[in-house]
């Protein structure tokens, strides 16, 4: 029955692997530089890598904002975000699974009069704020340090274009093992309460948590979306930003990864408390967001008019009504599934 | 296409436009021996250059193929593969200029009287000069791109004497009492067709300008 339940997550699992592979890949497989198949089994291995090693600190976030504690609970929140980012993409508003998560986790908070943890509220929105305004200025910072570099040790083109084929496939990787680390929080955080794993110790001692196999099973739905679905967005999407040239692509990416691995990485969380440091609030960002922050970062520096205001406002917008529609969408099929199917959403 | 292939061919590729660079540099120098032989009256020794140049204008055409295949193939520098395409079929073009205006004279052997040999030796130089500057731009496009207006300025420069020595090499023909009207105009069209290169080289230095434009970073 838990595997049924888990069927919603799977299902938003895929469409962020559909997705959100674009991000990391797009610019190499739509300006063939490499072949999909490549990308794609590279983007699976490192997607699950992410998840299963670094996956838990962004999923701790969202378990404090609420902790769905009934199976059909947990279906209808995955569900709900799934199925506002379905709707939300057919309209073709842009949209992330984080934001839509968070929504469909507080719908279940009102419906089930559990408290919303207000700090952890807060540290998710100014999160999603910081995630492209730090991708922009990372990524700004870093294409003046390449293009300087560039400059000064007078690479020949073809040299040039090798490194770049490189970089696109290093920061693929990368950027991969980041969105698995950062969003498998988004596909079965919500399932964590209710999972029936137990912990086991495998061959050679290694432990593999409850957590871990439910991040396993989601990542390999985060894969499915990948090799099923991704090419036509990767080839879409590449293009597009492939205009940019595939030295600004291959900055853009590594920005991006930059911030979805600062989010989701417990042991730079560690390290910054031993330095007396303040940490980094460990919590699922919207890949797409981060990516378009890097864009945008990268456009400033050739002039404002080469950004579209229209689409960033468009993304600005998404933040807003991402999280109410899946609210929403939550909170409706809550009381549809609890008092049309009589099942238990909530347990007192 | 596999991933180590494309690295495979990549040194390969910037041999190949060296190689082709090279042998549009040489089209030129055997291009002024030629001319040279033939104003000493020295037909045999003009007829190995003219073979010379036909045999280099194969060989780059070749390797022009080859280059072409390469980008397209492995989808090399895909943000900059037209530019350079419609560069290297240009720089093709110029040396197939070269071999153009040795054949004219083969063909129409026409008869340059010695006062003019100085100017016209001039005007070949400067339409030599002006192509080499422009194959010194290109090879800093591919290798050092901070480098090309450094040698671009140099293509106007020898354009804008080619046709300094153009029209005063005109103008003598045309005010030369001795000469037919049939032989001024074969002369004129000759050295119109040697100015020519010159103008082209410039044509494909304003594209270049244009180019490394959209390749700065």
């Amino acid at each position: 029955m838990f595997l049924f339940f888990l069927s919603s997550g799977m299902f938003l699992g895929w469409s962020l692997g559909a997705n959100d592979a674009s991000n990391v890949f797009g610019t190499a497989v739509g300006s063939r530089m490499l072949r999909f198949r490549t990308a794609a089994t590279l983007c699976c291995l490192f997607v699950i890598i992410g998840a299963v090693i670094s996956g838990a600190g962004a999923t701790q976030t969202l378990g404090k904002l609420g902790a769905v504690n009934a199976v059909a609970g947990a279906f209808v929140v995955a569900f709900s975000a799934a199925l506002s980012v379905y709707l939300m993409t057919l309209a073709r508003y842009p949209v992330s699974t984080s934001q839509a998560i968070v929504g469909a986790i507080i719908g279940w908070n009102l419906f089930s009069g559990s408290p919303t943890d207000s700090n952890a509220l807060f540290k998710i929105i100014m999160t999603w704020i910081a995630c492209p305004l730090l991708s922009g200025v990372i990524a700004v910072i870093s294409y003046k340090i390449v293009s300087f570099a560039i400059r000064k040790l007078n690479v020949h083109m073809f040299k040039l274009d090798e490194m770049t084929r490189y970089g696109l496939l290093l920061m693929g990787m990368f950027g991969s093992f980041a969105l698995g680390a950062n969003n498998i929080a988004n596909v079965v955080g919500v399932f964590l309460p209710v999972s029936p794993f137990n912990d086991m110790v495998l061959f050679g001692g290694w432990h593999f948590s409850a957590a871990q196999q439910l991040f396993l099973i989601g990542s390999l739905a985060i894969s499915l979306g990948v090799i099923t679905y991704s090419r036509r967005v990767m080839e879409t999407v590449g293009n597009k930003i492939f205009q940019l040239s595939p030295l600004m692509a291959f900055v853009a990416v590594w920005a991006h990864s930059v911030v979805l691995f600062l989010f989701a990485s417990q042991h730079l969380e560690q390290l910054l408390i031993s330095l007396g440091l303040p940490p980094v609030p460990l919590v699922p960002v919207s890949s797409s967001q981060a990516i378009v922050g890097a864009v945008v970062g990268m456009g400033l520096i050739k002039g404002k008019h080469n950004i579209r205001w229209r689409t960033v406002g468009g993304i600005a917008g998404s933040w807003v009504t991402t999280p109410i529609f899946a609210f929403v969408i939550s909170f409706v099929l809550l009381f549809v599934l609890q008092n049309v199917f009589q099942q238990t959403v909530y347990r007192l | 296409m596999s991933f180590v292939g494309i690295f495979k061919n990549r040194t390969g590729i910037e041999k190949e436009i060296d190689n082709f660079l090279d042998l549009a540099s040489e089209s030129g120098l055997i291009f002024i021996q030629g001319v040279n032989a033939y104003l000493l009256n020295k037909l045999e020794s003009f007829d190995e250059h003219l073979t010379h140049v036909v045999e280099t204008e194969k060989k780059a055409d070749t390797l022009r193929r080859s280059i072409e295949d390469l980008l397209y193939r492995k989808t090399l520098i895909p943000e900059s593969r037209g530019d350079v395409l419609k560069l290297i079929e240009r720089m093709d073009a110029l040396l197939g200029q070269f071999k153009g205006v040795m054949f004219r004279i083969e063909i129409e052997r026409p008869t340059i009287a010695r006062r003019f040999h100085d100017d016209l030796k001039s005007l070949n130089n400067c339409a030599v000069q002006s192509v080499e500057a422009m194959i010194l731009s290109l090879r800093a496009y591919f290798k050092d791109i901070g480098k090309v207006a450094d040698h671009m300025h140099k293509v106007i420069f020898w354009e804008t004497e080619a046709d300094k020595a153009s029209t005063h090499l005109q103008k003598e023909v045309f005010r030369d009492d001795k000469l037919a009207l049939d032989m001024k105009m074969q002369l004129r069209d000759l050295i119109k067709h040697i100015d020519g290169i010159a103008d082209q080289a410039e044509d494909m230095a304003d594209s270049l300008a244009i180019y490394v434009i959209k390749r700065s970073l």
